[in-house]
């Protein structure tokens, strides 16, 4: 039932999304888009030591993406480098894949509901890819889920 | 439903016409499919599917080449397609009716055959607010090639064109003036007739992209007095890629072919080839046979039907659509034109269209969510999106008092 998708903690966080501002003193900074939903949002990080010390975002979209890129934000600050990107492999692989659902994810497994909603895979990874090209500085300023 | 509803809907018999569309019988997720994406694409009658089956099983050649049996067949009923389209659109002669892949093609074929040759440095083409994509981008296409100037004519808050802004826009560099003909974002019925006039008397021809308007109500070309129009097979319950260019002979003998190839021509040789008389000078190729007899059974359908009974029961079902969504706080219905096709855009507050796409899903209800290739029509409305129910001759009231509920199932959600 769709419930599984709109969990309690989905509609909380799309309703009061965190960390959901500009950051004046970021060292790294991505943008992601969804040319297919029009959803965009604007990463700031600040990193220090490889640690991501602060992380907020700004943009527009769905529950789901909103959801996902308040969540991620809580999730990824404190962790390094390293770790975080860690994180997005594994969210990633058990959004994407038939893989068991793990705890690993801890809160984020909330996010699993949408395997059963194939349209909707890119607005839960749209955070996680500008992530990924915020920590990465993969040359692409903006990255687009398309 | 109010008494006059009632009048028309007893006298169509939805009913009996649902049982001739496989697709609607089945359910989606534990629930009837409740279609209400007809202005993406229409379902197909067992008289289309039956066509394109019985070509494929029992006449199945290439057309106009062969001398044997299947051949004929084959050239046969696909050139009585060309006859029901000019029928369909009161052409004057079947020469006028080009196959294409679709509205998008026609366009095409336009802008790149007619433009090429026609227009310069200066020169400006008038389209509106409200175009799909496909209207706007082979004509920009078009500008940046030749130097030319796109003007855009403005929208009210209504969603319908601003005739006075359009005038001023219009003078001695317009060479064209395409726009369309029902608005696939908002369902704004443009005043065709009088925009073609306008573009006439400025001295520019004048395209009406035509693939909301063909499945909904009657269109006679003669009266437009438009020089091109276009429409997709797809969305008038026929196939997907094979669609009807229609065009003036006088411009269509005097425009170079689209592309160049087997069918179009008289003979080759290697110094010159000699193009063939219209139509077949722009049907390179080996078309869509299947497709092209597969519109001709949809001809036929709608025409059985009868597109002012059509027109008539569609526009109750827009009425009692209306009131049902005006209900629901929070809703703003995106485009209230006075003149209007069975189109129902809205947002409701702080919810995404592709929240409400998805938990609409779940109750089996098809709508369609997004920016409608129409993106200048979101901003002139300062939306991202819209959700669109878009309806045919085939939905209910019932259905639509789904999607209320389906609503109420959203909101529910989200609160």
């Amino acid at each position: 039932m769709v419930d599984d998708l709109y969990q309690e903690i989905i509609i909380d966080h799309s309703k009061r999304p965190r960390n959901c501002h500009a950051m004046a003193d970021a060292n790294r900074k991505a943008e992601g888009y969804n040319p297919l939903c029009g959803d965009e949002l604007k990463l700031y990080i600040k990193i220090e030591n490889d640690i991501v010390k602060d992380v907020s975002w700004v943009g527009t979209g769905c529950a789901i993406s909103t959801a996902s890129a308040s969540l991620m934000t809580e999730s990824v600050k404190g962790k390094s480098r390293q770790e975080a990107l860690k994180l997005l492999e594994k969210f990633h692989e058990q959004l994407t894949t038939d893989t068991p659902v793990t705890q690993e994810l801890g809160k984020l497994v909330v996010f699993c509901g949408v395997r059963d909603y194939p349209a909707r895979v890119k607005c839960a990874t749209l955070a996680w890819h500008t992530l990924k090209s915020a920590l990465t500085n993969s040359g692409e300023p903006v990255v687009s889920t398309e | 439903m109010s008494m006059i509803a009632s009048v028309i809907s007893a006298a169509f018999d939805v009913d009996k016409i649902r049982e001739d569309f496989p697709v609607l019988k089945q359910r989606i997720h534990g629930k009837p499919l409740v279609y209400l994406d007809s202005a993406a694409t229409a379902q197909k009658p067992f008289a289309v599917i039956d066509a394109i089956r019985k070509f494929h099983e029992v006449d199945c050649a290439n057309i106009h080449r062969g001398v044997h049996e299947l051949s004929q067949r084959s050239t046969a009923a696909y050139e009585e397609t060309r006859i029901k389209a000019k029928r369909f659109l009161n052409a004057r002669a079947k020469n006028e009716l080009i196959f294409v892949r679709g509205t998008t093609e026609g366009i095409n074929l336009v802008a790149s055959s007619w433009g090429r040759k026609n227009v310069k440095a200066g020169d400006e083409i008038v389209i509106s607010t409200l175009e799909h994509h496909s209207n706007i981008v082979p004509w920009q296409m078009l500008c940046e090639e030749k130097g030319a100037r796109l003007r855009v004519i403005p929208v009210d808050d209504r969603g319908e064109l601003l005739l006075e802004e359009y005038e001023k826009l219009l003078g001695p560099r317009t060479r064209m003036v395409a726009v369309g003909h029902v608005s696939n974002a908002l369902g704004t019925i443009n005043p065709v007739r009088q925009i073609v006039e306008m573009a006439h008397r400025a001295g520019a021809l004048a395209l009406i992209d035509g693939a909301q308007a063909a499945p909904h109500m009657k269109i006679d070309v003669q009266a437009l007095d438009a020089d091109f129009y276009a429409f997709s097979g797809h969305k008038v319950i026929g196939p997907t890629g094979i669609g009807i260019l229609y065009g003036k002979a006088k411009l269509l003998n005097a425009m170079p072919p689209y592309q160049g190839g087997g069918d179009m021509i008289k003979s080759v040789t290697f110094e010159k080839t000699i193009y063939a008389d219209l139509p077949y000078k722009f049907e390179a190729g080996t078309p869509n046979i299947a497709g092209g007899i597969g519109l001709g059974a949809a001809f036929d359908y709608i025409t059985s039907i009868g597109l002012d009974k059509i027109a008539a029961y569609e526009h109750e079902l827009l009425v009692y659509g209306t009131e049902a969504l005006s209900r629901i706080p929070g809703l703003r219905i995106i485009g209230t034109a006075r003149e209007k096709a069975a189109v129902l855009s809205f947002v409701i507050d702080g919810i995404h269209p592709h929240d409400i796409g998805t938990v609409l899903d779940r109750q089996g209800i098809a709508v369609r969510t997004g920016h409608h290739c129409a993106q200048p029509v979101m901003d002139r409305f300062g939306v991202p999106a819209t959700t669109r129910a878009s309806l045919a001759f085939y939905n209910t009231f019932a259905e639509i008092d789904a999607l209320a509920a389906g609503l109420a199932k959203v909101k529910e959600i989200f609160s």
